[in-house]
C-alpha cells in the first residue's frame, strides 16, 4: 500500500479572541476625520461592545492556526453523502469578486444594475433548461429555504383552488428539512415507506394519496442514491387527485443532462447551487436554493421577478398570486454568480460527463467495497452508495468508529447514520471531481481500517489519534450548553 | 475539464471493475422513457479567459463606488473592508469545509464560529446567539415564529418603522398559518407608535428596529416596558449593527429576541446577498432557538473542544417538530463578521461608529442649512430622511447623470412620504463628496 496520506505535523494551539489581545492596540486602519464632531443624545449612548483589541498580526495568526485545524475539499477527498462535496473552481471566486458585483447596492434604478440582473435573468434560464422546467427564481438562500418557498407555492397554489389541503406525503428516505419545511405550511407529514428494493411503490403511495393530501416531496434520485423508477407513474396518481409532486433537487449532481424532473412529472423542484453546481459550502453556507416550476405555478413564483422589456432588464412585481418576498432582496447573488460561471465553464457537454463520473465513481467504490462492508442495497446506484456496520458489529465496532479512524488516514467522513432506514448507514458520495487514484486510496483505508476492526478494534474506538481534538463529548455540552465566552 | 481528472483509460479500467460495457449502462436503473431524448441547449463551454471577459463585461455596467457617489443605505451598507477579512476568508480550510458534523476535523470552523456567537452576544448586549442565518428579514420571521412557540399566543405587533422588505418576507412566513400581524403606526418625531398594543392582551410578540428604516434610534426603554406590560416578547430588528458601536444596546433594555442585518461587519453588499442573519436571545429561550449552535466541551484526554450542540432542536433529528426548517447557516459570512469585529475591537468599533455619526450629522446639517427640511428630529446614526421640494424627481435622475445617488425615495413604501429621501452616510463618504451634493441640490 502507498504510504498513508494522513500525517501529522506541528500545529499551533491558538487561545479564544477574548484570551488575547491588550487594551489599546488595533488592527484597523481608521480613516481620518474630516468633519467636526456632531452632538450626539448622551442618554442614547452606550460603551461599546467588549471586544477585545487586538492588533493585525494577532488577528491574522489567530485565523490562519484555527483554518489549520480544518479539513477542506481543498485538502482532500470529502466524499458525504448528500452534500456533494466536489471542487470549487477557483475562477469563479474570482468573478464573484469583481468590484461590479461585491460592491453593487440592491436598491439602485434597474437602469444602473443591467449587468446584475442580466446574469440572474441568464441563470434562471440555464436552470429550466436543465432541469426542464418552465420558470425559476433565485431568491432562496439555501437548500431547505428553497424547500419552503416550494411549499409556499404548493399551498399558494392549492389556496387559489378553494382549498389549500392539510396533508403531505414524504418518504422515509427524505432528508429532515422536508418533512420540516412542510410543517411551517401547516402541512401535515405522511410517511411512505420504500419497498424492498429502497424505491417507492406506486401502489403505496395510490393508498394514502387523497384529495386532502397537496402533494408528495420526492428526493430522486433518493437518498439511498437510487433512482425513483416509478416516479412518472407516481406523479400520474398524485396528480389525479390533483396534487403536486416537489422534487428535492439534492441529488440533481447525478442526472444533469440526462434526466430532466420537468418530463417526468415534477412540479416544482430546488436546486442547492451549493451542491451541484459547485459553490463553496464555506463551513456550513452561505448557500443558494433556487426553485424551478412548471407554467401552472409561475404565477406563484416570489417578487420581484428579472424581467427583460425592449432589451432592458427590470424587476417586476406585477404578479398578483406571487407568495410575496422569501428573501431582504434578490437572494444570494454572490452565489449566484459563481454557478452561472460554473455553467458556463462547463456547457452541455460537461455538465452531463460531470454526472456520468460522479455515477462511475460511485459505482467504483461500491465495487470496491462490497465484499468488505454490507451494501443496504444491491444495485447499480447514482452518484453515491450506502453500506453499513453490520459485518463489522460481530468486532463490536460501530459505523461511528469506522469512520472516526478514517480521518486518520487523511479522509473526511462520509455522512452517517443517514439515511434513517438504514441502520448504521455509512453514505459514500465521491463527486466526479476524485480520480481514480484519490478512490482507490479511499477504498485501500477503508479495506485497512475493515482489517483493523477485526484485529485491533481498540483502535477504531478510540480513534481519531491524528486530529487537533480527540473525541468530544457531546453529551455534556447539550447537557450543560455554553454557547458563549 | 480542467474539473474531470478522468483519463479515458480511466474511465475504461473502472468500467471494466463495475462490469459494465458504457457509462449509459450504469444509467440502466433510469427507464427509458424519464430519459431526456435532447442534449441540453446551453451556451458551449467558455475558457477561463473567455469566462473572465465575458463577467468582466456585465461588471462594467453596474454602478458601484468610488466611481458613483452612492448616499444610499435601505439595509445594504458600503463600508471599508480591510484586506485581512477577505484574505483570510478565503482560505480553502474555512471555504471549502462542510458544516462542522465531524468535530474533531473541524476544530478552526467550531471555534470560529463559538466566538462569533460570543461576539455577537456582546455587540447585542445578549445573553446566547446562534451561529447566524440567511439575512435579517427571514431571522425576523424565525424570531417571531419563536415568540409564538414560546409565548403559545399568535397575534404579532410589529413596527411599520422595520424595514418594508422584511416586514414582507414577515407576511410570506406567516401566510399559511394566519398569525395576525397588528402594524403599528409611527409618531412626528420618527418613532414607533405603541399606542395600539395598550388594549392588546393577545400579543406573543412585539417588534421594532432600531436604528428604524427612517434611521431614527427608538425609544428602547419604552417599548420594551409596554411589551412587558403585556406578557409579550420584546423583539428588536436592526439593518445596521455597527450603531451599536455607539448607542446603548438592544439587549441592555431588555429585548427577549434581539436579530438582524450584519452585512456591514465586513461583507460586501453584493447586490443584496449572500449576507448574514445574527440572531440572539435570553438564555432562557435557547431550546426554542432556530439555526445552529456551536458549543464548548472537552475532547477525551480533557481538552477544550467546540462540538455543534442542542440539535435536538434541528429538523435532522426532530424532523417535522423541529424549531425550524433551517439547515444551513450563513458560516462564512459569519466569519467574516467575527473577523471584522476582531479587526476593530473595543476601541475600533467605537471610534468607527463615532465617524459614521459625525459625518451623518454633517450631511444633515448642511442639507438643513441649504434650506431642506429634515422631517423627523429624533436621533439618527448613518441614515436619515431629508424632505426635498416637490419637482426633486427631475433633480434625482439629472444627479443620477452625474453619479450621484441622492438616497432613496422612500415614497414607495411610505405613500404619505412624497419627496421624502432616506440618506446614508458611513466611513467611505468625504466631506468632500458631501459637500459636492449639498452643492447641488442647494435652493
Amino acid at each position: 500500500m502507498k504510504e498513508n496520506l494522513g500525517a501529522t505535523g506541528l500545529i499551533f494551539n491558538e487561545s479564544l479572541l477574548w484570551e488575547k489581545g491588550k487594551k489599546g492596540r488595533t488592527g484597523f486602519s481608521m480613516p481620518p476625520s474630516d468633519v467636526d464632531p456632531g452632538k450626539a443624545d448622551k442618554t442614547l449612548i452606550g460603551d461599546g461592545p467588549d471586544f477585545p483589541d487586538l492588533s493585525e498580526v494577532d488577528v491574522v495568526r489567530h485565523y490562519i492556526r484555527l483554518s489549520q485545524w480544518n479539513f477542506s475539499v481543498d485538502s482532500g477527498t470529502y466524499p458525504l453523502g448528500s452534500c456533494t462535496m466536489k471542487y470549487n473552481p477557483k475562477t469563479n471566486e474570482r468573478q464573484a469578486g469583481q468590484p461590479g458585483f461585491a460592491s453593487a447596492h440592491p436598491l439602485l434604478p434597474p437602469s444602473l444594475s443591467q449587468g446584475a440582473l442580466k446574469l440572474m435573468f441568464e441563470l434562471e434560464q440555464f436552470l429550466t433548461e436543465i432541469t426542464g422546467m418552465d420558470a425559476a427564481t433565485l431568491q432562496p438562500a439555501a437548500g431547505a429555504h428553497g424547500e419552503l418557498t416550494g411549499m409556499l407555492i404548493i399551498y399558494a397554489y392549492h389556496k387559489s383552488k378553494g382549498s389549500p389541503r392539510t396533508k403531505i406525503i414524504v418518504p422515509d428516505t427524505a432528508h429532515g428539512t422536508n418533512p420540516a419545511s412542510a410543517a411551517l405550511c401547516g402541512y401535515r407529514s405522511v410517511p411512505v415507506k420504500s419497498n424492498p428494493d429502497g424505491i417507492l411503490a406506486p401502489e403505496d403511495v395510490a393508498r394514502i394519496m387523497d384529495e386532502d393530501t397537496a402533494g408528495i416531496m420526492v428526493t430522486n434520485p433518493n437518498t439511498l442514491g437510487l433512482f425513483e423508477e416509478n416516479i412518472k407513474q407516481i406523479a400520474d396518481i398524485v396528480h389525479a387527485k390533483g396534487g403536486l409532486v416537489y422534487g428535492d433537487g439534492a441529488n440533481m449532481n447525478a442526472v444533469m443532462g440526462i434526466v430532466r424532473m420537468g418530463e417526468i412529472g415534477l412540479d416544482v423542484l430546488h436546486l442547492n447551487l451549493h451542491k451541484t453546481f459547485s459553490t463553496p459550502h464555506g463551513g456550513g453556507g452561505p448557500g443558494s436554493g433556487p426553485v424551478c416550476v412548471r407554467r401552472e405555478l409561475e404565477p406563484f413564483l416570489p417578487v420581484p421577478r428579472v424581467i427583460e422589456e425592449n432589451g432592458q432588464y427590470v424587476l417586476s412585481e406585477d404578479l398578483p398570486q406571487s407568495i410575496g418576498k422569501i428573501h431582504a432582496f434578490y437572494g444570494n447573488v454572490g452565489i449566484l454568480i459563481r454557478a452561472y460561471s460554473y455553467i458556463l465553464s462547463m456547457g452541455a457537454e460537461y455538465l452531463k460527463k460531470a454526472s456520468q463520473l460522479a455515477v462511475l465513481n460511485a459505482n467504483y467504490i461500491k465495487e470496491g467495497l462490497r465484499d468488505i462492508f454490507h451494501l443496504a442495497y444491491d444495485r447499480v446506484c447514482m452518484h453515491e452508495c450506502v453500506f453499513s456496520d453490520k459485518n463489522q458489529q460481530a468486532h463490536g465496532v460501530t459505523t461511528l468508529d469506522i469512520v472516526k479512524r478514517l480521518m486518520d488516514y487523511g479522509f473526511h467522513p462520509p455522512t452517517i447514520y443517514f439515511p434513517l432506514v438504514v441502520p448504521g448507514a455509512i453514505m459514500i458520495e465521491p463527486t466526479e471531481t476524485e480520480s481514480m487514484e484519490d478512490i482507490d486510496r479511499l477504498i485501500d483505508a477503508l479495506k485497512a481500517i475493515a482489517g483493523e476492526a477485526e484485529k485491533s478494534p481498540q483502535l477504531l474506538h478510540e480513534a481519531p489519534h491524528n486530529c487537533k481534538r480527540k473525541r468530544l463529548d457531546e453529551t455534556s455540552a447539550a447537557r450543560k450548553p455554553c454557547l458563549t465566552g | 475539464m480542467r474539473y474531470l481528472p478522468h483519463t479515458p483509460d480511466d474511465i475504461e479500467t473502472m468500467l471494466k471493475t463495475v462490469g459494465v460495457n458504457s457509462v449509459d449502462e450504469l444509467f440502466s436503473a433510469i427507464p427509458e422513457d424519464c430519459r431526456s431524448k435532447t442534449s441540453l441547449d446551453l451556451p458551449l463551454p467558455l475558457s477561463e479567459w473567455e469566462l473572465n471577459a465575458r463577467i468582466d463585461e456585465l461588471a462594467a455596467t453596474m454602478a458601484i463606488p468610488p466611481d458613483y457617489k452612492v448616499f444610499m443605505g435601505a439595509g445594504s451598507y458600503e463600508h471599508y473592508i480591510p484586506a485581512t477579512v477577505s484574505f483570510l476568508l478565503s482560505r480553502s480550510e474555512f471555504m471549502t469545509s462542510y458544516t462542522p458534523y465531524q468535530p474533531e476535523l473541524s476544530q478552526g470552523t467550531l471555534q470560529a464560529i463559538f466566538e462569533y456567537q460570543t461576539l455577537t452576544a456582546r455587540l447585542l448586549g445578549m445573553e446566547v446567539a446562534n451561529a447566524s442565518q440567511y439575512d435579517g428579514a427571514s431571522s425576523l420571521a424565525e424570531a417571531l415564529l419563536m415568540a409564538v412557540r414560546i409565548t403559545r399566543k399568535k397575534t404579532v405587533a410589529v413596527s411599520s418603522l422595520i424595514h418594508p422588505n422584511y416586514r414582507r418576507v414577515l407576511e410570506t412566513y406567516l401566510a399559511p398559518t394566519e398569525y395576525p400581524i397588528i402594524e403599528l403606526p409611527y409618531l412626528e418625531d420618527g418613532t414607533t407608535d405603541l399606542d395600539a398594543i395598550k388594549n392588546r392582551d393577545d400579543l406573543a410578540a412585539v417588534a421594532v428596529q432600531s436604528p428604524n428604516f427612517l434611521g431614527c434610534i427608538e425609544d428602547l426603554q419604552l417599548a420594551a416596558q409596554k411589551a412587558q406590560d403585556k406578557k409579550a416578547l420584546f423583539v428588536v430588528s436592526f439593518t445596521e449593527p455597527l450603531a451599536y458601536g455607539l448607542y446603548k444596546s438592544p439587549g441592555s433594555f431588555g429585548a427577549d429576541i434581539c436579530c438582524g442585518e450584519g452585512q456591514s461587519l465586513g461583507i460586501p453588499r453584493s447586490f443584496g446577498g449572500p449576507a448574514l442573519g445574527m440572531f440572539a436571545a435570553k438564555k432562557k429561550y435557547v431550546r426554542n432557538m432556530p439555526g445552529r449552535l456551536v458549543g464548548q466541551t472537552v475532547d477525551s484526554e480533557g481538552r477544550r473542544g467546540f462540538v455543534l450542540t442542542l440539535a435536538t432542536r434541528e429538523q435532522h433529528i426532530r424532523r417535522e417538530k423541529a424549531t425550524s426548517n433551517i439547515c444551513t447557516n450563513h458560516s462564512l459570512c459569519a466569519l467574516a463578521a467575527a473577523i471584522y469585529m476582531a479587526t476593530l475591537g473595543q476601541t475600533g468599533i467605537k471610534e468607527l461608529a463615532r465617524l459614521n455619526f459625525d459625518k451623518t450629522e454633517y450631511l444633515k446639517n448642511q442639507l438643513k442649512a441649504a434650506g431642506h427640511e429634515i422631517p423627523f428630529e429624533r436621533s439618527t446614526f448613518n441614515e436619515f430622511v431629508v424632505k426635498f421640494p416637490k419637482n426633486f424627481e427631475n433633480t434625482y435622475e439629472k444627479l443620477l447623470e452625474k453619479k450621484i445617488v441622492a438616497g432613496l425615495p422612500i415614497s414607495r413604501f411610505y405613500p404619505e412620504l412624497s419627496h421624502h429621501y432616506l440618506l446614508c452616510v458611513t466611513e467611505t463618504v468625504s466631506k468632500k463628496d458631501m459637500d459636492a451634493f449639498v452643492k447641488e441640490v442647494r435652493t
